[in-house]
C-alpha cells in the first residue's frame, strides 16, 4: 500500500511557507511588507522562506521602485499553483483516510 | 489522532490566510446600523421639507420666491449631510473594529473594497446629477437610481469583504426597481433601502461576526 505521506510536498512542511502560498493563491500579487504583516514575521525569517519557494519556482519576484524605495512584489507561478493544489488534495485524502 | 489534528490545523491556517489576505474583515456591522439611523433622520427631515413645500408654508410661502430651486437646494443639503455623517461614523466604527481584531486598517484589502465600491457609486452619482441638471421633471427617478446604483456597488464590493453584503446589494436593487413603478413614493423606498435595510443587515452582521468573537 502506498504511504499517503509521500504525496505531501516537503516544501510545504513549514507552516510559514504554507501561509505564503495561501496568500498568493488568492491575490494576484502582494508586497513583501504586506506578507510580513499578514504572517507576523521578521524580515529575515520571511525572506529565507520566500527564497526557498523561489528556488522551487513556485513564485515570481517582481522588483519595482516607488520613489527611491524598492517595492518587491510576489506572485504565484503555474507550477506553484499546481503543487499547492496537489498538496491540498493529499492533505484532504489523509484526513479522510485516517 | 495527533497527525490528523495537525493536518486539520494546517488546513485551518490556510483558510484563515486566504480570507484575511483577500477580504476586508474589519467592516463593522454597527456602522451599518449607524448609517441606517442617519438615513432615517435624513428621510424625516426631507419629508418635513417636502410637506411644507407642498403646503406652501414656512420658508416656501414667500411670494416671488423660486421655491422649486429652494427645495432642491435643501434636499441636496440633507442628502450630503447624511452621506458625510454616515461615512464618518462607518469609518470610526470600522477603525475601532480593526484595532480590536489587531488587523491593519489601511491595507490592500480595504483599497480593493473602496475602489470596487466607488466605480458604480461614482457612475450613479454622475447619472443622478445629470438627471437633476439636464433632464427637468425626472425627480421621480432620483430615489430609485440611488438604490439601484448603490445595490450594484455593494454587489461589486462584496467579493472583497463579507459575502453577506452581496445579498444586501440584491435587496437594494430589487427595492429600487420596485420604486421605479411607484412614482411619488421615492422617499419611502429610499428610507426603507438606506434606513431599515442598513439597520437590519448591520445588526445581522454584528451578531454573526462581532458578538461571536
Amino acid at each position: 500500500m502506498k504511504n499517503p505521506i509521500e504525496a505531501l510536498n516537503k516544501i510545504f512542511d513549514s507552516r510559514i511557507r504554507l501561509g505564503v502560498m495561501s496568500v498568493l493563491i488568492v491575490n494576484d500579487s502582494i508586497s513583501f511588507n504586506e506578507l510580513k504583516q499578514l504572517l507576523d514575521l521578521t524580515d529575515g525569517n520571511l525572506a529565507s522562506h520566500l527564497n526557498t519557494l523561489e528556488q522551487a519556482q513556485y513564485l515570481k519576484i517582481h522588483k519595482a521602485f516607488i520613489g527611491k524605495k524598492t517595492n518587491t512584489t510576489y506572485s504565484i507561478t503555474e507550477l506553484g499553483r499546481q503543487s499547492f493544489k496537489a498538496h491540498l488534495d493529499a492533505l484532504e485524502k489523509m484526513i479522510k483516510g485516517i | 489522532m495527533n497527525n490528523k489534528e495537525e493536518q486539520l490545523n494546517a488546513l485551518n491556517d490556510i483558510r484563515k490566510m486566504m480570507d484575511r489576505s483577500s477580504r476586508f474583515i474589519s467592516l463593522s456591522g454597527l456602522s451599518g446600523v449607524f448609517a441606517g439611523f442617519t438615513a432615517l433622520v435624513g428621510a424625516w427631515l426631507a419629508h418635513v421639507q417636502l410637506s411644507s413645500y407642498l403646503n406652501q408654508s414656512g420658508e416656501y410661502s414667500r411670494i416671488g420666491y423660486d421655491s422649486d430651486l429652494d427645495l432642491e437646494y435643501n434636499l441636496l443639503k440633507i442628502g450630503f449631510g447624511v452621506l458625510i455623517i454616515a461615512l464618518a461614523g462607518g469609518f470610526l466604527l470600522t477603525l475601532r473594529q480593526s484595532k480590536k481584531k489587531k488587523l491593519p486598517f489601511w491595507d490592500h484589502t480595504i483599497k480593493k473594497l473602496l475602489i470596487n465600491l466607488a466605480i458604480p457609486l461614482v457612475a450613479g452619482g454622475l447619472f443622478i446629477i445629470a438627471l437633476l441638471v439636464a433632464h427637468p421633471g425626472t425627480y421621480a427617478l432620483v430615489a430609485p437610481a440611488c438604490l439601484v446604483f448603490y445595490g450594484l456597488a455593494l454587489i461589486n464590493a462584496s467579493k472583497y469583504t463579507y459575502g453577506d453584503i452581496r445579498f444586501l446589494g440584491i435587496c437594494e436593487i430589487v427595492l429600487g426597481l420596485i420604486a421605479l413603478f411607484y412614482s411619488g413614493y421615492g422617499l419611502y423606498f429610499w428610507a426603507i433601502g438606506f434606513g431599515i435595510l442598513h439597520i437590519f443587515y448591520g445588526m445581522l452582521m454584528y451578531f454573526k461576526y462581532e458578538r461571536a468573537d
